[in-house]
């Protein structure tokens, strides 16, 4: 099996990923659609640290894990201060920021 | 030397005077007007002084010029502030601080029961102050502070009723119609400083002989635009009839005895750049010739007594301006009639003063008649002065008109057959015009009686409005013969004109006199039987058209109107129209250009998270396709 289909992998999880951000109104599930992101470079970096023999890709990916890691503290915690106060999880109720 | 210190005073104390009256407000009410009558006779006294003083030094010894520091360095330019007392200056300010006085007296009474008296002599100090400074200067620039003062005194003097519109009106036309001529001294001086670096009487009259006659000509003619800007001649003359809105006073000081000659005292005082530039010289008795047939024209149709008097002055003026175009055997005879005119007008004008005191305030000649029994010493002061200007001898007026007349024979070719016969014609008009303003007031029937429903008693004014005309009466009858006796006056001015040559004129001197005399005469005749034998119809008649159009002042204002106002008005306008629509607009488009744009980048910011993650991944995949396509 050619190392390149995991990189078609990532691939589809990545456009999974975004579509889920772009379609969906619920705000966990969008959050979970930016996981799916970072979670299909993290497999892009890894199998491109597999291509050229090297570790750099690797130590990427653990980079991304620990920002996603923060990430997901602070979004969470932003969503939840959200729903407290409107009572909803929809993002396209948070359209105050417009112009 | 001393007493040459006094120069400054003379403009200090009415400028004192001024200030005190316009600052002291309300305080002054009481008082006020004695302090006004006080500041001009005491600057009378000092030139008196200054007179006595000057008399006593040989004649090349008589021009003082008192220094009072340096007023400015400009670059290259310095300007003095410095005083010139000399023959000249102080002839004219024996002249306004005397009649002056005499006038400030007569307004005591005159005004005596307008509000605003005290405020009327602040304005009239103001005027004597200006006056003052204006013949005093030693420079053209501190005379143009003059110039401008007594410009702003005559404003603020012919609007001095300005409750009423037309007043107004008149003492804006008469501040527009002379900033045309300060336009000319401005330029003047311009040259003066390109061809002299310098606007100081000694550095410009003494450089005067080596200018080319190019720059020569140029500002002869810039000084007479000033000239007939304040002297109300041909072209600028318009202002001068609407001017008579102010206080009657106010006629007879500023607009007959004193402002409106300073023009001639600017072209005699400059006569070395006149005598420089021939051209422009023959401009100067042009334009006197042309004012002098025209106000003696319209002053035969003029029913307003103050506009007659008005248009005569303007003719008078006419006289000293052709006298000071001829060249050195005119300049002391414009000097001499502006003295013995400033005496005669302005007892004339407190004369008309007195009749209107008399008759409610009414102006219209056609209504008087018959008011030398109720009014018999206006009627005698009034009467001498009107002998002096008709040129009667021995009267004053004989002696300064009659010496302009023959002066302008003199010459040689066709210059002075045309302005000879024009100054003998304008002596023939004035003694018609004169005459019919002193019949249609003083003699003939009573026309008054049936007028506006209630009897007039005309009455005789008060002393004090009477010493005054009385005064001015004795001077007409007197001082042209005083002046003259030996050739007093035209040697007396000899250091600052120079010396009069004597020409002979082209008809002899015996039969000018006999013309002149004859043509009076019959003027005088003329109107006699016409408004004293004859009836004169309380309305106007229709009359020829000649009439029609001297009444309407020769239709100057439609002319004016027609020829520069409308023009100015169409430009002004043209260029307020561009000027918003095409400046103004473009800067708007542009501003709301910029606006509209903003508008539709702000839609762009609609709140929606997803709108700005479609935007990041539109971005990130173009990059994406340009980093593709430059690698592949």
């Amino acid at each position: 099996m050619p190392v390149t289909n995991y990189l078609i992998l990532a691939v589809i999880l990545f456009s999974i990923g975004a579509t889920t951000v772009l379609l969906r109104r619920n705000a966990i599930i969008v959050f979970m659609g930016i996981e799916l992101m970072l979670n299909a470079t993290n497999l892009a970096f890894v199998t491109f640290a597999r291509i050229h023999g090297d570790l750099t890709g690797q130590v990427l990916a653990f980079f991304v894990m620990v920002v996603a890691a923060a990430e997901v503290v602070v979004g969470l915690a932003i969503i939840v201060t959200i729903f407290r106060t409107r009572r909803s999880a929809s993002v396209d109720d948070v359209n105050l920021l417009n112009g | 030397m001393e007493t040459m210190g006094l120069a400054p005073w003379l403009v200090g104390f009415p400028l004192i005077g001024a200030a005190v009256l316009l600052l002291g407000g309300r305080r002054t009410n009481r008082w006020g007007h004695w302090l006004g009558v006080l500041a001009p006779t005491a600057s009378f006294v000092a030139g008196l002084v200054m007179l006595v003083a000057l008399l006593g030094r040989s004649a090349d010894e008589r021009a003082i010029v008192t220094t009072l520091g340096t007023w400015f360095h400009a670059g290259p330019l310095t300007v003095e502030a410095a005083f010139r007392v000399d023959p000249l200056s102080l002839t004219f300010v024996m002249l306004v601080t005397f009649v002056g006085s005499l006038i400030h007296l007569y307004s005591v009474a005159y005004m005596e029961h307008d509000r605003d008296r005290r405020r009327f002599f602040g304005y009239l100090n103001l005027f004597v102050a200006a006056m003052l400074l204006l013949v005093l200067a030693d420079s053209y620039l501190l005379l143009f502070v003059g110039w401008e003062g007594v410009g702003l005194a005559s404003f603020l003097l012919i609007g001095f009723w300005d409750h009423k519109l037309e007043n107004a009106v008149a003492g804006k036309k008469a501040f527009v119609m002379n900033r045309v001529g300060d336009m000319g001294l401005i330029v003047a001086m311009m040259l003066m400083v390109w061809q002299f670096g310098s606007v100081s009487f000694d550095d410009v009259l003494g450089g005067a002989s080596h200018l080319g006659s190019g720059p020569a000509t140029a500002m002869g003619l810039m000084l007479l635009l000033a000239a007939c800007g304040k002297s109300a001649q041909f072209p600028l003359q318009a202002w001068l009839g609407d001017a008579m809105a102010g206080p009657t006073p106010v006629s007879a000081l500023i607009h007959a005895a004193t402002m409106v000659t300073a023009g001639v005292y600017l072209l005699v005082r400059s006569h070395a750049i006149l005598e420089a530039a021939p051209n422009a010289q023959l401009v100067v008795v042009i334009v006197g010739a042309i004012t002098l047939l025209f106000g003696a024209i319209v002053g035969c149709a003029k029913d307003d007594i103050k506009k007659a008097l008005a248009a005569s002055t303007m003719s008078q003026i006419g006289y000293m301006m052709l006298a000071a175009g001829l060249g050195p055997i005119g300049y002391a005879f414009a000097i001499f009639h502006l003295v013995t005119h400033g005496f005669f007008k302005a007892g004339l004008f407190l004369g008309a003063g007195s009749v209107m005191h008399a008759m409610d305030d009414s102006v219209d000649m056609r209504r008087f008649g018959g008011l030398a029994r109720a009014l018999p010493i206006t009627a005698i002061t009034m009467g001498l002065g009107w002998l002096a200007i008709l040129g009667v001898p021995p009267f004053s007026g004989f002696f300064s008109k009659d010496k302009i007349i023959e002066a302008a024979f003199v010459g040689e070719g066709w210059r002075p057959w045309v302005f000879g016969i024009v100054a003998l014609l304008g002596a023939g008009i004035t003694a018609f015009y004169m005459s019919r303003l002193f019949f249609m007031t003083f003699a003939g029937r009573r026309r008054w009686p049936a007028h506006d429903g209630h009897e007039t008693h005309p009455h005789e004014a008060p002393w004090l409005m009477r010493w005054p005309m009385i005064i001015l009466a004795v001077g007409s009858v007197f001082l042209g013969f005083l002046l003259q006796l030996g050739g007093r006056f035209t040697t007396w001015l000899e250091p600052s004109t120079g010396h009069a040559v004597h020409g002979e004129p082209v008809i002899p001197v015996w039969l000018l006199l006999t013309l002149t005399l004859v043509l009076v005469v019959l003027g005088a005749w003329l109107a006699f039987r016409l408004y004293a034998v004859g009836p004169v119809p309380v309305e106007a008649p229709h009359g020829s058209a000649l009439v029609r159009a001297a009444r309407h002042d020769l239709y100057q204002d439609p002319v004016n109107e027609t020829a520069v106002m409308l023009p100015g008005q169409v430009l002004t306008r043209t260029l307020v129209y561009a000027d918003r629509s095409a400046v103004d607009a473009s800067f708007l488009q542009l501003a709301s250009g910029v606006r509209r744009s903003g508008d539709g980048l702000r839609k762009a910011q609609n709140g929606y998270v997803r709108t700005y993650a479609a935007t990041s991944l539109g971005g990130l995949l173009v990059v994406a396709a340009v980093v593709w396509a430059l690698a592949g």
